[in-house]
């Protein structure tokens, strides 16, 4: 009876360890959809669509002020020089236009991707680098908004309306993918939050009189600008993001942010791209 | 002359800067937002001055009866995450945000709540 007993609790504990593992590689799929249902499930009302106005979906009042800005941004003069240094030739005659896959037109939402030449993740500013480097012209520094920046703000606004296609595919993309996950759930800083304590668990909920918004939907509307003026790359908010928890920030364009946008995007597949947008 | 008098107000700023700080009350410390921020997520119904309390946590009222054991309320400051790992709230002793003494300051606050 007691072998039986001990048997049945190996089998049982063996079970555990598979099922463990199962969900341990339950895959990037599976942890948007969890997401989308944990959200469906807290905000029966919300439709999926509206996710792309993150926490200005719970706010009508605050929307509809998004909405008369919008008709007129404070920020297209931003986006005018964007525009022009997007037109200019670089050093080698061409422009990004010739040089970025499609035109550079409706490509953002593949960004970031893994490349598995060069075994890391390739954000849309780094392809933006790749091309002035095969140029001639000396990379961008990535969180230099005045260049960068401003390039990149116009250049999204090319892919206005392409859903969010951000694909893991292959063992080294799975691993960056993991990494950007850990980041996002792992706790840390003085006052000890995970990116996930505020944006999964408390999102709708508001901090102060601040809504915190939901993770889903938050990757597809950068760059914003805050306040109507000030260019805020989503790198940018990662960094504010750190301080705001008081912990020491990595810096824009860093494998660590980079592996995060990888899996932050990911959670917003789907999703339709907008660029630029006002965020007060 | 314009030195002694520059001299002077430093050491008055000084003076006042300090006595400043040890007048700071537990409710001082409490609606601070670079100190204990409590209304970033608490409301405090009872007054009428905690304007755009947050919502993440519960209300701070009937402190003295939800917590009869001042040591439990004071242990619930110092590091939610012991009797609670999914609590949210950040650990005031445990991280340094509040030093020992800040905290016994919150924690009388508190319970006139």
């Amino acid at each position: 009876m007691k072998k039986i007993a001990k048997k049945t609790l190996m089998a049982l504990a063996g079970l555990g360890v598979m099922m463990g593992a199962v969900s341990a590689n339950a895959g990037p799929e599976e942890d948007r959809l969890k997401l989308v249902s944990h959200f469906k499930h807290k905000f029966p009302d919300l439709k999926q669509e509206d996710y792309v106005y993150s926490a200005l979906a719970f706010d009508p009042d605050a929307k509809s002020q998004y909405n008369s800005i919008m008709e007129f941004p404070p920020y297209l003069g931003v986006l005018e020089k964007g525009e022009k240094m997007w037109k200019t030739p670089l050093k080698s005659g061409k422009t990004y236009a010739d040089c970025l896959p499609n035109g550079g037109k409706m490509i953002a939402g593949n960004y970031p991707m893994f490349d598995n030449a060069r075994g890391k993740v390739v954000t849309l500013e780094d392809a933006i680098n790749d091309c002035r480097v095969a140029n001639g012209e000396d990379p961008y520094k990535i969180g230099d908004d005045n260049t960068m920046g401003t390039l990149g703000a116009y250049m999204r606004t090319l892919s206005d309306g392409m859903k969010m296609n951000i694909k893991v595919e292959g063992e080294g993309a799975l691993k960056a993918y993991e990494d950007g996950k850990r980041t996002f759930y792992q706790r840390a800083g003085q006052l000890n939050f995970s990116c996930g304590s505020c944006h999964v668990d408390n999102a709708g909920v508001r901090i102060r009189s601040e809504l915190l918004s939901p993770v889903v939907g938050q990757a597809v509307h950068w760059p914003a600008f805050r306040g109507g003026d000030k260019l805020t790359t989503l790198q940018d908010r990662y960094e504010g993001c750190q301080k705001n928890v008081r912990h020491v920030n990595d810096k824009a364009g860093g494998a660590r942010y980079n592996n995060l946008e990888y899996f932050h995007s990911y959670m917003s597949n789907g999703l339709e791209m907008k660029s630029s947008v006002f965020r007060k | 002359m314009r030195k002694r008098a520059s001299i002077i107000t430093g050491v008055l700023a000084t003076l006042l800067a300090a006595s400043a700080f040890a007048a700071e009350t537990g409710k001082d410390i409490a609606f601070n937002r670079s100190k204990g921020n409590c209304l970033a997520c608490h409301a405090m119904p009872t007054l009428p001055d905690a304007e755009q309390p947050g919502e993440s946590g519960p209300p701070l009222i009937a402190m003295q009866a939800r917590f009869p054991d001042k040591a439990v309320l004071r242990a619930k400051i110092w590091d939610a995450t012991a009797s609670n790992p999914q609590s949210f709230m950040p650990p005031m002793g445990k991280h340094q945000v509040l030093t020992e003494g800040e905290i016994d300051k919150v924690v009388e606050f508190l319970y006139g709540l």
